[in-house]
């Protein structure tokens, strides 16, 4: 069977900044958000152009996902657009998924018609919370009422809806947690998403939680909202199939499985990452610099690397075990085979056994367990080591 | 000078300076070699004799060396032959082989200052030697100076009148020339038989690189001549001697050494153990009966585990320690194995600045990172079943019934002004201190004497003595045997596994102090694993203290952003790197950082 091969287009403009947000976005004007949408044609024909010379032509994407910053920004006319361009250089699979990020309201019900009529066919919602003091303290400006409309239109316009959470935030309670989880699930979506927030030190957030102004990030905290999102979740009909996402049976999404199962994929936009065989690949993060080499006619490359064989199979292991299917025995070095008894004696793993018994393959595979997937990367340490 | 290759007894005068660190003893001494004219004033460093920088930034003398001084005392030429003395309570031993290398001592006092412990015992030392004191007050320039009041309380300590008292200024010079003159006239010149089998007194010995090992010798009887067969007469090894000389300042060799010269003497020997301090010289050819007396092994008293912090280092502590034990024949060293620091050595050494010096030694001029553990005493355990044994890493304690435990105790004198007299008792009673007695020096100063035992010495008593009297307590104590004690091995475990490096063996009234104070830094250190971690303190299979490291729940990235997988990638190999550096107790990763911290003995 052939690699899979995912585009990934990334918008990198929001309407404001989030205090917590680590991400490459830019709060611009609608002239830069035109200029960019030209140059990530042009990007997207320039790196279809490399890969053609290296030998990769004809690849047909599997999936195609507009992530950000928030891609609804640029209007769905333009996102459609861009997929367009997406279909014209690569090609599309049949039935291939095709996913834009969306803010709950960076969009109405006529917008994700027009989506769906361009070729999309599934959406998912920043939602965070449920709670309209979390969102403020995350600097989220939606109306939390709005997250069940736009999910219930999205419904009409035949796209599939999942939303994204984020727990741990200063001041949310277990409480202010379960709620966001229950609403979540009332609204009937087949998909959820649910991230510890992380703080990176430069944020602003991060900040205000040094000078003591929130109070601080505690991990017991979020490993207690994470057990209690698995367990109603789980409770709700949905199966995690990944440390961070939750789906009903054949509503996993292909796009993000992609990233942790080897798939390739190609990343369009300022920042975004590619990963091509061995080959990652980087672009660079501002979206001016990011311009002015696309109208030169170069590729936007800030960095890049080929991974060696240890480089490769850490990556494979830490990839690949964050899934339900999880990491197949045989991709393990004497070592971390080794480890892999006191591993299930300490209840952070499971083996899964024989053909069929899930996707691990014939000679079963290392699942993590639901204590084991919040130390998951203690045990790929240990899957490691030498 | 006499044209014969010896001096005449006659005219040497052998004396060493007896004086507190920081008392002025190297500027002075300083000034008698610019005097006497074996050093011109540009060819001067200061504090000529002491040669190793530790030293010279501590400010304190560790090898002692000898010096000829020309000085013309009606109208003859005399030689005074000056011993330096190591200034510190380590090195007592050595003191008291400068000191019967002499027949007169200075007995040098800050004026502002008055007398300190060390110098007090070094003074009973030089008094019980029968030496002749010039007792002398330094530093009469400085405007705090005291010169009436201290030559009172010198005049009390060694009898005598206060006008006997020399006062003099190594800083300015003034009063060296009288005091040049009063060794002349005070000391008694050395005797000897000159036809006696030759018999000289090995006072220093220090390691050079090109020559090999220099000794310092102090010649009693009969002579020495060059190119003579000579032989050691506590190992009975016999050398040929390669070059006989005398210091001023620098070595100058001589066709020989007679009765009462002082001089060094260089046969090849690479290691300063086989030209110990202490020892008696003799001619291979015609050996003395009998040695001089008082020689002694070099013995241990306070022992550590060394341990490389980059454990490929092993072997380059190994070499270091090695070249240290030419020139350093108190050091000791036999490897050991730590579960949780690896490989390393047990050292021994005189005392804890001993300790301190080696240490420094080795990271500084060998560049090695060290981990060192605690510093303890040697116990001797005795258990029910008759059984003894040496202790001197508390891992080793024996896990039978113990009958008894021994350890090493010191007689420990405290000078200090009086109104500290009540803070000083408290510290001593704190740590098992039994008084022998206490005498005023002087209207406002206390002399007060212990029994203590030597691991409370060892510990942090010096600081808290210092503290406790605003720096003006000095203390000096000499091994007094050993006496029976109320100890016991605290253990502690992490997981139920013994930690070897932080176990101690304690006083019973203080371990479960010891306990506390070490689960509790522990705690603090240790980083949370995915499991509990329990750490206990326990006397045998008794838990005395336990304090508990909260299982760590979440490890683990929530999102590869945007496809960044390499980032994540990095970070994975960066906790990876990080985890190599760890040691491991049973099953529980402790970083490096965590184990100098709990073994630092500055923690709160």
């Amino acid at each position: 069977m052939p690699v899979p091969f995912a585009v990934y287009v990334h918008v990198p403009f929001c309407a404001r900044r989030c205090g917590y947000c680590d991400f490459n976005t830019y709060v611009a004007g609608p002239q830069a958000r035109a200029a960019f949408a030209r140059q990530a044609v042009k990007e997207l024909e320039l790196a279809a152009a490399e890969l053609d010379r290296t030998r990769q032509a004809g690849r047909t994407a599997s999936s195609v996902f507009f992530g950000g910053g928030t891609p609804t920004l640029l209007g769905p006319a333009t996102l459609v657009k861009l997929y367009d361009a997406v279909r014209r250089v690569f090609g599309v699979a049949p039935g291939a998924e095709v996913t834009a990020e969306a803010n709950p309201d960076s969009i109405d019900e006529g917008g994700l018609a027009e989506l769906a009529a361009g070729g999309f066919n599934r959406v998912s919602f920043g939602m965070q919370s449920a709670l309209p003091q979390v969102l403020a303290r995350l600097d989220r400006t939606h109306d939390p009422e709005r997250v069940a409309l736009v999910v219930a239109a999205a419904g009409r316009a035949g796209l599939e809806a999942s939303v994204d959470l984020i727990y741990g935030t200063p001041g949310e309670s277990l409480a202010d947690w379960e709620a966001s989880v229950r609403a979540a699930l009332a609204l009937g979506v087949d998909h959820i998403s649910a991230y510890a927030l992380t703080l990176e030190p430069h944020t602003p957030m991060a900040r205000r939680v040094r000078a003591g102004e929130l109070g601080p990030i505690d991990p017991d905290d979020q490993a207690d909202k994470y057990e209690l999102a698995d367990e109603l979740l789980t409770g709700g009909g949905l199966s995690w199939y990944e440390i961070s996402n939750w789906a009903r049976p054949g509503h996993e999404s292909r796009h993000n499985l992609g990233y942790w199962t080897g798939a390739d994929w190609l990343g369009i936009g300022p920042g975004a990452h590619s990963s091509i065989g061995a080959r990652r690949f980087w672009n660079v993060k501002s979206p001016a610099v990011y311009g002015r080499t696309i109208a030169a006619g170069r590729l936007p490359r800030a960095g890049g690397e080929t991974l060696d064989a240890a480089a490769s199979q850490l990556e494979r292991v830490m990839l690949r075990l964050r899934t339900a299917a999880g990491l197949e025995l045989a991709a393990l070095s004497p070592d971390g085979l080794a480890a892999v008894p006191q591993l299930v004696a300490d209840g952070l793993v499971r083996v899964a056994a024989g053909p069929g018994a899930d996707r691990a393959g014939a000679g079963g595979g290392v699942v993590l367990t639901r204590r084991g997937r919040l130390l998951a990367d203690l045990v790929v340490r240990a899957l490691t080591s030498r | 000078m006499p044209s014969t290759d010896s001096t005449d007894p006659e005219l040497i005068r052998n004396f060493c300076i007896i004086a507190h660190i920081d008392h002025g003893k190297s500027t002075l001494a300083d000034r008698m070699l610019l005097k006497t004219g074996v050093v011109d004033q540009r060819a001067m460093r200061d504090q000529y004799l002491d040669r190793m920088d530790i030293e010279r930034e501590r400010g304190i003398t560790i090898k002692s060396q000898a010096v000829r001084l020309p000085w013309t005392v009606g109208g003859r030429e005399h030689t005074l032959n000056m011993i330096d003395t190591p200034g510190h309570v380590d090195f007592s031993y050595e003191v008291s082989r400068s000191l019967a290398a002499c027949e007169g001592a200075v007995l040098l006092v800050d004026a502002a200052q008055g007398i300190e412990a060390q110098t007090l015992a070094n003074l009973y030392m030089a008094l019980e030697g029968d030496l002749d004191i010039i007792p002398v007050l330094n530093k009469i320039d400085l405007p705090a100076a005291q010169p009436d009041k201290y030559a009172e309380e010198l005049a009390r300590l060694i009898g005598g009148d206060p006008s006997d008292c020399l006062r003099v200024s190594g800083k300015t010079g003034e009063g060296v020339e009288e005091l040049l003159d009063g060794i002349v006239r005070r000391v008694t010149p050395p005797a000897g038989d000159p036809e006696a089998p030759a018999r000289a007194l090995i006072f220093d010995s220090v390691y050079d690189t090109y020559r090999g090992v220099v000794t310092y010798v102090r010649v009693v009887d009969g002579h020495l001549g060059a190119r003579e067969r000579i032989a050691m007469m506590s190992t009975k090894a016999s050398h040929e001697l390669l070059e006989i000389g005398v210091i001023s300042p620098e070595p100058s060799p001589r066709p020989g050494l007679g009765v009462g010269e002082v001089g060094y003497l260089i046969t090849g020997v690479k290691d300063v153990r086989q030209s110990r301090v202490g020892d008696t010289i003799t001619g291979a050819a015609h050996p003395a009966s009998q040695p001089l007396a008082g020689y002694r092994d070099p013995k241990p008293m306070v022992f550590s585990g060394l341990y490389p912090i980059d454990g490929s280092d092993y072997t380059a502590l190994r070499d270091a320690l090695d070249k240290l034990k030419l020139n350093d024949a108190a050091l000791t060293y036999e490897p050991e194995t730590s579960a949780a620091l690896g490989f390393g050595f047990r050292c021994g050494f005189l005392g804890l600045l001993h300790l301190e010096i080696i240490r420094e030694r080795l990271e500084r001029e060998f560049g090695l990172d060290l981990i060192s553990t605690a510093p303890n005493v040697v116990y001797e355990v005795s258990l029910d079943d008759g059984s003894r044994h040496q202790v001197t890493n508390p891992s080793e304690f024996p896990s039978g019934k113990v009958a008894s435990v021994r350890e090493p105790v010191v007689r420990a004198t405290i000078l200090s002004p009086s109104q500290f007299t009540g803070a000083i008792m408290d510290l001593c009673q704190s740590r098992r201190g039994t008084m022998l007695g206490m005498d005023y020096l002087s209207e406002d100063r206390l002399e007060l004497r212990y029994i203590l035992p030597l691991a409370e010495i060892v510990f942090d008593f010096f600081d808290q003595l210092k503290s406790r009297t605003k720096g003006y307590a000095s203390l000096d104590y000499e091994p007094d045997g050993s006496a029976e004690a109320d100890l016991v091995k605290v253990d502690i475990l992490l997981q139920g596994e013994p930690v070897d490096a932080f176990s101690a063996i304690v006083h019973k009234d203080k371990a479960y102090a010891y306990g506390v104070m070490m689960a509790n830094r522990l705690r603090k250190l240790i980083p949370r694993q995915q499991f509990e971690v329990p750490i206990q303190a326990a006397i045998g299979a008794r838990v005395i203290a336990r304090e508990n490291v909260r299982a760590l729940r979440k490890d683990v990235l929530a999102k590869c952003y945007g496809g960044d997988i390499t980032r994540k990638r990095k970070l994975l190999e960066k906790q990876k790197e990080g985890k190599k550096r760890m040691k491991m107790v049973g099953r529980v990763e402790i970083p490096q950082e965590a184990f100098i911290a709990a073994l630092a003995s500055d923690a709160e």
